[in-house]
């Protein structure tokens, strides 16, 4: 029957139609839905691992075990997993391995925009890429025929826009596979005199995939009657090409990025005028179309920078391109802000009043360094608040703070806290635990108490590891009290050795989380101060110059009350 | 046929999600391709949200570009406002009259454009403007703003009152499917 379906729930599917029984992943836009949707099946084994490099080893041990195997995470997620990537290529598998991976362009929500294909090069490992749901379902099945056939893993490339896309799809049945496990210390140990002779057998084996590659129905020429040009392109990319060119130019649709095809290519230019590639971010294509020494159209007309789109492949194209009108009025920007009840809000006031450096981390208090409380220093990945305050304090930076959530810390905060506490910087480590996995949209994580599939699990206490890795100051505070921040921020900064403050209310949007009724406004008292205003709450703004609290958002927190000195704002009744 | 635009706009948190996944049951109904695209992450944190459905006989673009929309459907005003560029010319642009500041408004370093209603008309373009906050308090729940959108947006198509509640029926739990339903014809029949 046919649906529509996220193109990360069709890989959802086509993994479980393909008997994928194990998952293993940590959470990131646009990834998280594929883990979350799998989970829902009870033949599949899903959880949620600490950090992309633990979530893929985890799935490479059960894909030795012999099982079929996934783990998902965004574009930097694979960064982190970079170290097993580059030899799970060398050792290959038992069940297939399946690695998928979504990157950002246009960075929605993330922190670069990298591109992964270069990853498939450089690791040597096969990338299939779908251009839409459909493609995505079938290609997580291929994926696995292809890790067994060839005893490799497979990196599944998603993008922002197949992944957040909904597209028709028809699913299927699922099978079941799976096989044993025998030692076999010369694939599986890779130490040198192992690894060396496994290394040829990797390059032997993609040269074997670009002879695949040269057959494969997924690397698709599409005729045209126009041969003035010649489109090589893939994923969206191709999507904005069809969009605008309809079948007019012959089209080869990549389906496998890498390894690239060399004859297929070859016979597409010369059997056109012009070659052109069209493909989103750098010009991976286009660099391989250089080295069989064709001439070729890329990146010259569609930028490396920002997400393309069908105007943009129409200008590059030098095709007219649909125009709008804007207003002549100035419209201001509508920037995403902290929620109402946010309980990271006090906290960063606190932050902010007191004038310290924070080096901030990954997740929804980055929203922090936007006016008006405007209190980080530097966002860069998952765990660099902590071991860059440590270098930050022992270079004598002055009075900072690292702020980091429950999970990001989890991920890679743990280790940076370690060097502070073994190289003894006087860090002071705020960890901003709000019980959840924020700004992926609520996801579990070790110190929840929760695992993915919703059943309570080991919780990890964070007052009892920080004080194991050696801290032995270990404060907790409510970040609605801001007297609270207030006092131990300043007697933590003055200690003269590590400490954390562990910041600690569960995130206002949680279900369980019961809000109070709204702030009330004395309209007598308030003077129109502004002081209320600082901590940037969307629920608080000036009418007639008096402040006023929207009804609809206030979670009656009480942060801004404890600002006014006249005490215009106080709590409301509750029945 | 030829592919149709409808762009989906508003505030992070307004339920533009829920409006999506009626219209995709709707249109598949009707045998058309479909492509939608949402936003997640990050800039559903109260920030500007927008989401793309198309449909037609075959859809390759999930997104719609600057002047191809043929519907801008818009929780708020001056979200409707930040999109006119993406309408094609002779499209159309339904908004509730709603305003929500942004956060640059209520820090003070920008005003909420005033008239926006009659800007919009002046640069030529259509506009279908009504509170459709009220109508959906009216209705039962201030949330379900987008149904009584998706009300307002029936009146521009041709598929039966009864194919759109059966959408409806589909894309709400059982217990709020009353409400929907009065805020589905409160829309419609404003």
């Amino acid at each position: 029957m046919k649906m529509l379906m996220l193109g990360n729930e069709a890989v959802a599917r086509g993994l479980f139609e393909a008997g994928c029984s194990f998952v293993s992943s940590y959470p990131g836009t646009p990834s998280t839905e594929i883990t979350e949707a799998i989970a829902k099946y009870p033949e599949v084994y899903a959880e949620w691992a600490p950090n992309e490099k633990v979530a893929m080893e985890a799935a490479f041990g059960a894909c030795l075990a012999g099982k079929r195997t996934f783990c998902g995470m965004k574009h930097v997620g694979l960064n982190v997993a970079a170290d097993p990537l580059f030899t799970i290529s060398y050792t290959g598998v038992n069940g297939g391995m399946v690695i998928g991976v979504a990157d950002d362009a246009g960075m929605h929500s993330s922190q670069n925009e990298q591109d992964s294909r270069h990853y498939a090069k450089a690791a040597k490992i096969p990338m299939l890429e779908p251009a839409d749901s459909a493609e995505a379902l079938a290609f997580a099945k291929l994926a696995y025929d292809l890790s067994e056939g060839f005893d490799t893993p497979v990196l599944l490339k998603m993008c922002t826009r197949v992944s957040h896309s909904q597209s028709v799809v028809e699913p299927g049945e699922r099978i079941e596979v799976s096989k044993s496990y025998e030692k076999t210390p010369a694939k599986y140990i890779m130490m040198p005199g192992n690894a060396k002779k496994r290394h040829p057998i990797v390059e032997e084996r993609t040269a074997k995939l670009v002879e695949w590659a040269e057959t494969a129905e997924i690397n698709r020429l599409e005729d045209g009657s126009d041969k003035s040009m010649g489109i090589v392109t893939s994923s969206t990319a191709y999507q904005y090409v069809k969009e605008v060119c309809g079948d007019k130019y012959p089209v080869l649709k990549l389906g496998m990025i890498w390894p690239l095809p060399e004859k297929k290519i070859r016979h597409l230019a010369a059997s056109v005028d012009k070659l052109v590639v069209v493909e989103e971010l750098d010009g991976f294509i286009e660099e391989h179309c250089r080295n069989l020494g064709l001439e070729v159209m890329g990146k010259d007309k569609f930028s490396c920078i920002d997400e393309l789109s069908q105007n943009k492949v129409a200008v590059g194209l030098g095709k007219a391109a649909a125009e709008g009108k804007a207003l002549e009025e100035a419209i201001p920007a509508r920037p995403p802000v902290m929620c109402a009840g946010c309980p990271h809000r006090g906290l960063f006031y606190t932050l902010a009043k007191n004038k310290v450096t924070a080096l901030g981390d990954i997740g929804c208090y980055t929203l922090g360094a936007v006016p008006p409380l405007g209190a980080l220093d530097t966002t860069i990945c998952m765990g660099a608040s902590i071991s860059g305050l440590h270098g930050f304090t022992k270079a004598g930076g002055g009075k900072a703070v690292a702020v980091i959530g429950d999970s990001t810390f989890m991920h890679s905060g743990v280790t940076g806290l370690i060097n502070a506490a073994y190289n003894e910087s006087d860090s002071t480590v705020i960890i901003v635990d709000n019980s959840i996995t924020g700004m992926t949209g609520h996801q579990q994580n070790p110190t929840t108490g929760f695992n993915l599939k919703g059943d309570p699990c080991t919780k990890i206490d964070l007052e009892t590891l920080c004080k194991a890795v050696g801290i032995r100051r270990v404060r907790v505070v409510d970040p609605y009290d801001l007297e609270q921040c207030d006092t131990v921020l300043k007697e933590e900064l003055a200690a003269d050795e590590p400490s954390v403050i562990i910041s600690r209310r569960p995130c206002a949007l949680l279900k369980y989380v019961k809000h109070k009724k709204p702030v009330v406004i004395d309209p007598a008292k308030c003077v129109g101060c502004k002081s209320c205003m600082k901590i940037g709450c969307p629920a608080i703004s000036m009418k007639d110059g008096k402040a006023t609290i929207d009804n609809t958002l206030c979670t009656g927190c009480g942060v801004c009350a404890q600002l006014c000195k006249l005490g215009a704002i106080s709590a409301a009744k509750e029945d | 046929m030829e592919t149709k635009n409808i762009m989906i706009v508003g505030v992070g948190g307004q339920g533009s999600l829920l409006a999506s996944k009626l219209l995709g049951r709707l249109l598949l109904t009707r045998g058309y391709d479909i492509k939608v695209s949402e936003v997640h992450g990050m800039s559903q944190r109260g920030g500007s949200v927008v989401t793309y459905v198309r449909f037609g006989d075959k859809v390759y673009s999930p997104i719609v570009d600057k002047g191809e929309a043929d519907f801008i459907v818009s929780f708020e005003l001056l979200e409707a406002a930040r999109y006119t560029e993406d309408l094609k010319k002779g499209g159309k642009i339904i908004t509730s009259t709603q305003q929500i500041n942004p956060m640059p408004v209520i820090t003070g370093a920008a005003c909420y454009p005033a008239e926006l209603v009659a800007k919009i008309q002046a640069a030529g373009m259509d506009i279908d403007a009504f509170d459709a906050l009220s109508l959906a308090e009216q209705a039962g729940s201030a949330k379900a703003v987008n149904i009584v959108l998706m009300g307002r947006l029936s009146k521009y198509f041709d598929f039966s009152e009864e194919e759109w509640m059966t959408a409806i029926e589909q894309s709400v739990p059982a217990k709020f499917l009353e409400l929907n339903k009065k805020a589905f014809t409160l829309g419609r029949d404003a």
